[in-house]
């Protein structure tokens, strides 16, 4: 309202070149306020996530989200603490990977940014699918490490195998090499970023890479362990390494 | 980063890019080192400066100081700045912004439809000197470039004042090191697979059997840099400029 007051009396005062310039600047100047990058908002509106749940469980998993008492049992529900520890704070924090707004095909197809994978323990590598020398090694060192977490754990982990060769490896292409490395549970994703986000990524974790030739690149051997905030946690480096270190990581990161 | 074209016509206008002709080279390390290409691309004629730098922060808090978020910049980002606006008093307008990490660098880039030139467009135009587009041969030009890595202090001289390359591109060398793209490729032990983010690694002999130039001692040191670096690490002798495509006019 008051802006464009303002600029209705330029216009009225429009008399020479001068204030004509003006006017134009000050129309920009308007255009940059609107338009300027905005610094990423908090989501602060995210407040419906309690939940009831009947303590007998009568009807499964089924859950309300208001005060009331069991259809079957009649018990009151019960307030339900998913997960509270991690999901409570929604602000992420300084550290967090979350920061990174880059979006991401899973192997599933579909379309995330890494704050999807919030609220599980993160375990992350890079590697490529036409690999043959390092990733195959790495590969295994995860599920070493996987087959070491017992099955209570697991449900909050989240294991991710990113991609750093975007172009060939497809959603399709990562499915595929999924279900041949029998990868293809629930606690594993596999994510097709852009070039960028690759980039980007990598330089968050620290990871080098370099393509050696179409099919092949160099790059460095690194699991890194996220807490469900996205917070770095440990970082195993090299291949075939004692994975102790890791493994105890992520166990800490996931006792309720 | 959630910036808009609009800015481009407040600062870093396009008059200050050059054009670059892409061609195809040997860099000290390539893709096998081998050739490498370059393709066409427009380049900024000089680092980016300290009142460049500030405009950016105007219009884009998320990056003052005070804001950015440690997984973006390490602690010494900006700390030649006594505010977030404002730069110390001992820096002058034109001398080219340092204290600035990898994510910050490319993100003023992007603010500006442009983005950091990845290490092969950058070693393909720093391979200029005043009269030839590669002067790698000549003596002076290597001898040149390690009389500024030895000469002290360079990073408080103002941008511009050395003289302009065969493009017509100023301060490739003899000011500031500078980001690029794709720093994070330059893996020294690379061929072993190993990895290479061990400090004391950076400068053994591995890192030299590979490289394709072993009287390009000044690239070197350059790519040792680049290797030794972390995204979110801020130097003070660490500055960038930017590049942008050609835009293909009929795709």
């Amino acid at each position: 309202m008051n802006v464009s007051k303002k600029n209705h009396k330029h216009v009225i005062h429009i008399n020479n070149v001068s204030n004509y310039l003006k006017l134009t600047i000050s129309v920009l100047v308007l255009l940059m306020v609107v338009t300027s990058c905005k610094s990423d908002a908090s989501k602060t509106s995210d407040t419906a996530l309690v939940m009831y749940q009947c303590p007998m469980q009568c009807e499964g998993d089924k859950t309300y989200d208001e005060v009331g008492s069991c259809p079957v049992c009649n018990m009151d529900l019960k307030q339900l603490e998913t997960a509270s520890k991690d999901i409570e704070t929604d602000e992420i924090s300084e550290e967090s990977i979350f920061n990174l707004t880059s979006k991401w095909h899973t192997e599933e197809g579909n379309e995330i940014q890494l704050e999807d994978l919030k609220g599980k323990t993160l375990v992350m590598v890079m590697i490529y699918t036409s690999c043959k020398a390092a990733c195959p090694r790495l590969v295994a060192d995860m599920r070493n490490i996987e087959a070491k977490i017992p099955t209570e754990n697991i449900k909050n982990v989240q294991f991710a195998l990113v991609s750093i060769d975007p172009e060939t490896d497809t959603p399709e292409r990562l499915k595929a090499f999924a279900i041949e490395n029998e990868m293809d549970g629930e606690q594993w994703t596999f994510l097709q970023g852009t070039v960028d986000g690759v980039r980007e990524f990598a330089n968050v974790l620290s990871v080098k890479y370099k393509e050696i030739s179409p099919i092949d690149f160099s790059h460095s051997n690194i699991i890194s362990v996220f807490n469900p905030a996205g917070e770095l946690k440990h970082q195993q480096e090299g291949l075939g390494v004692d994975n102790k270190e890791t493994i105890e990581a992520i166990l800490q990161l996931t006792q309720y | 980063m959630l910036c808009l074209g609009v800015q481009s016509l407040m600062f870093g206008q396009t008059k200050d890019m050059v054009l670059i002709e892409g061609s195809r080279y040997i860099p000290l390390y390539g893709r096998d080192s081998t050739v490498v290409e370059v393709k066409d691309f427009k380049m900024d004629i000089y680092p980016v400066s300290t009142e460049n730098y500030k405009q950016f922060l105007k219009d884009n808090p998320k990056w003052r100081k005070s804001k950015i978020v440690s997984l973006f910049a390490d602690k010494s980002y900006l700390s030649n700045w006594k505010t977030d606006l404002e730069p110390n008093d001992s820096i002058h307008p034109n001398s080219p912004v340092n204290y600035v990490s990898w994510f910050a660098a490319k993100a003023y880039c992007e603010c500006q439809n442009k983005r950091l030139p990845t290490i092969d467009e950058w070693e393909y135009v720093a391979m200029a000197d005043e009269t030839t587009k590669d002067a790698r041969v000549k003596p002076s030009y290597n001898a040149q470039i390690l009389a500024w890595y030895e000469a002290p202090r360079t990073k408080e001289s103002r941008i511009g004042e050395t003289p302009k390359n065969a493009w017509g591109i100023y301060d490739l060398h003899g000011l500031v090191w500078e980001w690029t793209l794709d720093f994070n490729s330059v893996l020294i032990t690379g061929e072993s697979r190993k990895d290479v983010d061990k400090d004391s690694n950076l400068f053994c002999g591995s890192a030299a059997v590979n490289a394709t130039d072993l009287m390009n001692y000044a690239a070197f040191m350059r790519y040792a840099i680049r290797g030794s670096l972390k995204a979110k690490y801020s130097m003070k002798n660490l500055g960038f400029r930017c590049v942008q495509d050609i835009k293909k006019e009929n795709k």
